[in-house]
């Protein structure tokens, strides 16, 4: 079990050499045995490492390389260079899809992130219940699927107490999923239900890290909660604000679940977002290749929008927690 | 307790949380609180009341706030215990519904891919934070950049991965892709490792203890409740996801139970959707997760509060 702690020097070129060198992180070692700890880092990462290589980087780059052939998964993928992509930018199901895809993330995103915000705020400055923080966490414990389901139930056009609730106050009945227009809202507000609660503490705790003698001082100046949330809390919560945005953006581009199972796409494609696009390319039609290169453009977008949010939002500076 | 108190007044005491006089803003604050509660629970309630009704009833007395016609053949039906002639009969789907298998099937899955992730990225992390070895700081850069992939663009080439393995339709295809580690498992855990102080470490050499020691007798230990977080929170995932699922899945020897559920909708009988055994089914899906979460809520929620984990 002494295996590390009685490294010989020979170890020194793994990383032991420079040993009076401390980087930020790095641990300084007593007892003299300042080699490195490179064969038994290799054991401990070996697994992780696996992992990583053949389930993300090996698919990744596959991924990339079957964008580029034509591929039904029973012949072996057959180079076709750029076919693919001219396919997908002459396809007006791709765009429409991507056009979809961005209104949902859009709906989603907003309401998400404003609900949150205020979620957040009334557990941080009004009670610090964890009871609470509990309830609204209780969403997230759900499938999408049964998300989907149980809203798909409330509603129902006919039998759903959402739209009962509706007709009850006079109004017409609405066609929540079944309506081009109601469709999207409908799946990013169901979305929202179940993400909201996981959002808002995220976010609670960058509330958490502002001192509260902050809040004490600008009371004493006689600072309203109005006031306070947008000198105070807004501006220290910048940060971990735009942490969580990038990180609930990338995952809102990537709804699927709640489409399956509600619309499968329709009605007329006004829910047939991107994932659900390329899944039916895929697995519907065996056009592997094709579905590919579509990955490779959200892959794309998404990168940008990334690496666009991080700097208008200067998110490196700081960190979560 | 009582002395700490007394003894100290001032400071615990220069801002009275009990009762405060209620003005306008709060009244307006806790209204909207109530509303938040309202529209996060309410769900829950509708699933049991139309889960302990019959479809007849339901088609009825719509907005009948109790259940209509009390029952348990929604439970029934979805657990496959009602004949078929009965289910038929109920409004329910005339195919059987093998629940336990696929309750069983999501159980493996879950189990199998929260125990080896969060112990392999446990030991990556450890190897992160604490060991030192050469192209430590490049490896984990490559892992930080995994972090930005999302998960979509690794379906697709991990279908055909898990094909040419011949591992479709097979529980363990279904879990090979999470088992081995996420860059956010590896990233959290070497964030809490990288904080413990040193000094820990070095009273356990000083005993003789070897670096392998150490992590399983101090270091893994002392990180029981971020690592119960983050298994709470990835057997929460991993029970839920659908999409990779319904992918490798085929036949009931692999479906779990969100694919399930989604087949149980799909198989929608001629007079309509069979809605009181579906809500049953859900109901009995998310049993388990509510469960889970009720045993351990109270550590879970502060953790995720006051770390931000994710």
């Amino acid at each position: 079990m002494t295996i590390a702690s009685s490294s010989p020097p020979s170890r020194l070129p793994l990383g032991g050499a420079e040993g009076a060198r401390t980087e930020p992180g790095t641990d300084r070692v007593p007892g003299g045995s300042n080699g490195g700890d490179g064969r038994l880092a290799a054991v401990f990462i070996a697994p992780a490492l696996v992992g990583f290589v053949v389930f993300l980087l090996w698919p990744t780059l596959r991924g990339i390389y079957l964008s580029f052939t034509r591929f039904n998964l029973l012949t072996p993928a057959e180079w076709v260079g750029l076919a693919n992509y001219d396919r997908m930018i002459h396809d007006p199901i791709f765009w429409e899809s991507l056009k979809v895809t961005v209104e949902y993330v859009v709906i989603n995103i907003g309401v998400q992130t404003v609900s949150a915000l205020a979620i957040a705020v009334l557990l941080q400055r009004l009670t610090q219940s964890p009871l609470l923080r509990g309830i609204v966490l209780t969403p997230y414990l759900m499938s999408n699927v049964v998300a989907g389901l149980v809203w798909l139930w409330i509603l129902d056009n006919q039998l759903g107490i959402g739209n009962e609730i509706i007709a009850g106050l006079g109004f017409d009945r609405i066609p929540f999923l079944a309506d081009e227009t109601w469709a999207i809202p409908t799946i990013a507000l169901i979305n929202v239900w179940r993400h909201v609660g996981y959002t808002a503490l995220l976010l609670f705790a960058g509330l958490m890290a502002i001192p509260n003698d902050m809040y004490e001082a600008a009371k004493v100046d006689g600072a309203s909660e109005w006031r306070m949330f947008w000198r105070i809390t807004m501006p220290l919560l910048r940060p971990v604000l735009a942490v969580v945005l990038i990180m609930t953006v990338i995952g809102s581009f990537q709804v699927f679940d709640t489409v399956a199972v509600t619309t499968a796409g329709g009605p007329a494609n006004a829910t047939n977002v991107l994932q659900f696009y390329i899944y039916q390319s895929a697995f519907g039609r065996f056009q592997f290749g094709y579905a590919s290169a579509m990955s490779v453009a959200l892959l794309v977008v998404l990168s940008a929008i990334t690496v666009l949010q991080y700097r208008l939002t200067r998110a490196g500076q700081t960190d979560l927690g | 307790m009582a002395a700490v108190t007394t003894t100290t007044p001032t400071t615990t005491r220069v801002r009275p949380t009990g009762r405060r006089p209620l003005s306008p803003g709060r009244v307006l604050a806790w209204t909207a609180m109530g509303a938040i509660v309202l529209v996060t629970l309410l769900p829950f309630y509708w699933i049991l009341r139309t889960a302990l009704s019959t479809n007849s009833g339901l088609a009825a007395h719509a907005s009948d706030p109790l259940p209509v016609d009390p029952t348990g053949t929604g439970f029934a039906r979805a657990l496959g215990l009602e004949s078929t002639k009965d289910a038929i009969a109920q409004g329910g789907a005339g195919g059987g519904l093998k629940f336990w298998r696929y309750l069983l099937n999501s159980v493996i899955v879950s189990t199998l891919v929260t125990a080896c992730q969060i112990f392999f990225s446990a030991m990556a992390a450890y190897a992160f934070a604490r060991l030192r070895w050469r192209g430590r700081d490049q490896v984990f850069a490559l892992f930080l950049a995994g972090l930005m992939v999302p998960t979509i663009f690794t379906l697709l080439p991990n279908f055909v991965l898990i094909k040419e393995l011949g591992l479709i339709d097979n529980l363990l295809g279904i879990a090979l892709p999470t088992m081995f580690m996420t860059p956010f498992a590896v990233f959290f855990l070497r964030q809490f490792f990288m904080n413990v102080p040193h000094e820990v470490e070095e009273a356990a050499l000083l005993d003789g203890a070897g670096k392998v020691r150490i992590f399983f007798r101090v270091l893994l230990p002392m990180a029981s409740a971020p690592v119960l977080t983050l298994a709470v929170l990835t057997y929460i995932t991993s029970w839920n996801d659908y999409f990779w699922p319904l992918m490798v899945s085929y036949s009931d020897s692999s479906r779990v139970l969100t694919v399930a559920l989604a087949i149980f909708r799909a198989q929608t009988p001629q007079t309509g959707v069979d809605w009181s055994g579906l809500m049953a089914a859900t109901l009995i899906a998310a049993l388990p997760m509510l469960a889970l979460f009720g045993f351990f809520a109270r550590r879970i929620v502060s953790t995720i509060s006051f770390t931000g984990i994710k």
